[in-house]
């Protein structure tokens, strides 16, 4: 059977609504259909001029960051401990750092909303951090793991026989030889935390991220094409990131 | 694993509080705040009344089980269309596309890596009655009146939900193909197997577990869904986790929603130690 018609028709579908939105943000019109009127950039010069978008965008960015990185420690110290350690606990570990992943968003959102809730903290951007640090560790987990479970444990003993501490043998042997898996696990939770809305929607306080704003202003057909063009900007960078998370994990050897 | 004793109650205790505190704490504050008499938004410093009463409503609303069932419908034809759909696309990269396999893999995960929120509004774009099929069909002269169906439907969830889901999809497929051993099918061939005998009595079979992680794997989150429900299925077209969100913002029931999450929890909960147990057996019995 030929299946590469049937996979460059899949390709064709997967490509084609992306590929409208991106014609829609050089169309000369304000409504979103067909014919188009006219070539413009005039949407993409408005995007530098508009403020609140430009704050959302800013503060997925600190979120994206900072949630990547708390969740990129954590599952740096669960791949370790799970590989590296045996001690009572240790499949209880391994599952709560993969439960994350199989709780719908929705029970996600609802269990944040009541627990800053119940210690009276006022949603912000420091509670999507805390919800979107969660919901990535089992991704970073996943990453670590097996990059970690293909490293010869025998460069550790090495490393320990010749006189140094376990936590020395760390920093100087296991964490460089990691790196490039360690960046591709945080680009892995940034995007997935940039991208992240049915969470969000329940924690965001007065300060939306870039998905919620554009949730928010979805309504206003008018305000469209603005939109479109900084998520045209946005969906470069995400692709480009996402590109280079994967180059980084295949090259590891 | 001398001296590194101090090191391992880092290692494992620092996450083990932070999942402690940021991931169980709050379910369990779910189960607290479901046990609760009472509506509205009942903080914590409200009278607690312990009661079943919440749980009571959620099962006896026709509508909200009507619901319940029509998510689970819902989420098992998504899944099992994104499977079927990604199916023979990892046939494809696992033993056609050859060496290029990479290359092609990547193309077909680049749309994963683009905003979803942008593909579902994509999608809203291409099936407005102004949108882009419409207004292209009309353009072309094929039809006069848009056709309204398209979006604010539960249709236009499903295409969207499996549109987004596609590919990554594909990935347990390819992964479980890739294991297959090439040895396997040259015997099929050997003891006069044809091709189709070989798809389905070797390929099939060893690419099961995968086709089954898929299944899983789209089911769970979508059986939750309520942003895309809400961007394109319109009134007709929500499901059972619109109804939660509302008890926490338009409506504020918080009782009732928790309890109605709980019973969502519990019905992913059942999904997944159902997933495990079936791909597990099939591992163990290939």
């Amino acid at each position: 059977m030929p299946l590469g018609p049937v996979y460059g028709a899949m390709l064709a579908a997967l490509y084609l609504p992306i590929a409208v939105l991106f014609i829609f943000s050089f169309n000369a019109g304000t409504s979103l259909s067909f014919p188009l009127v006219g070539f413009t950039l005039d949407w993409y010069e408005a995007v530098l001029g508009n403020g609140p978008m430009l704050d959302a965008a800013r503060n997925s960015l600190i979120v994206g960051m900072a949630s990547a990185s708390v969740a990129t420690t954590i599952g740096c110290l669960v791949a370790v401990a799970v590989l590296r350690f045996r001690f009572r606990g240790r499949g209880l570990l391994l599952a709560m750092a993969g439960l994350p992943l199989v709780v719908p968003f929705v029970v996600m959102g609802v269990a944040f909303f009541l627990l800053f809730v119940a210690i009276d903290v006022p949603r912000s951007l420091l509670t999507v951090t805390v919800g979107h640090s969660v919901i990535a560790i089992p991704y970073a987990t996943l990453i670590l793991l097996a990059r970690l479970s293909g490293l010869d444990p025998a460069l550790e003993d090495a490393s320990m026989d010749l006189g140094a501490s376990y936590p020395t043998t760390l920093r100087r042997i296991v964490l460089p030889l990691m790196a490039p898996t360690l960046l591709s696990a945080w680009l892995t939770c940034f995007i997935v935390s940039f991208d992240e809305i049915a969470l969000a929607i329940f924690l965001v306080g007065g300060d939306p991220t870039f998905p919620v704003f554009l949730y928010g202003q979805l309504r206003f057909a008018q305000r469209l094409p603005v939109l479109i063009a900084m998520a045209v900007l946005l969906m470069i960078g995400t692709v480009v990131l996402t590109l280079i998370a994967l180059r980084l994990r295949t090259d590891d050897p | 694993m001398l001296g590194r004793g101090g090191t391992l109650k880092v290692f494992a205790g620092l996450p083990l509080a932070w999942l402690a505190a940021f991931f169980v704490l709050p379910l369990l504050l779910i189960g607290a705040f479901s046990l609760r008499g009472g509506a509205g938004a009942l903080g914590p410093a409200e009278p607690w009344a312990v009661s079943f009463e919440q749980y009571a409503e959620a099962l006896d609303t026709p509508a909200f089980m009507r619901l319940l069932g029509v998510s689970v419908l819902m989420a098992v034809g998504i899944a099992g269309l994104a499977t079927l759909l990604a199916y023979p696309i990892a046939y494809f990269l696992a033993f056609r596309a050859g060496a290029r396999a990479p290359l092609f893999l990547t193309l077909l995960l680049v749309p994963f890596a683009v905003s979803y929120l942008l593909r579902v509004m994509a999608w809203k774009l291409m099936l407005g009655p102004e949108g882009g099929i419409n207004s292209l069909l009309a353009t072309l002269g094929l039809t006069d009146d848009p056709l309204e169906l398209l979006l604010y439907s539960r249709p236009a969830v499903i295409i969207t939900l499996v549109y987004v889901w596609i590919p990554f999809a594909t990935l347990p497929i390819y992964a479980a193909m890739q294991r297959v051993d090439r040895s396997h099918l040259e015997a099929a061939a050997d003891l006069g197997a044809g091709p189709w005998a070989r798809f389905w009595r070797v390929t099939v079979p060893l690419s099961v577990p995968g086709a089954l992680a898929t299944f899983f794997m789209v089911f769970i989150p979508t059986v939750g869904e309520y942003v895309t429900p809400t961007l394109v299925g319109g009134a007709d077209g929500i499901m059972y986790g619109n109804i939660i969100q509302g008890f926490f913002t338009r409506s504020a029931n918080w009782p009732l929603g928790s309890a109605m999450a709980m019973i969502m929890l519990a019905l992913t909960l059942v999904v997944v130690a159902i997933a495990l147990r079936v791909i597990d057996l099939r591992r163990v019995t290939p």
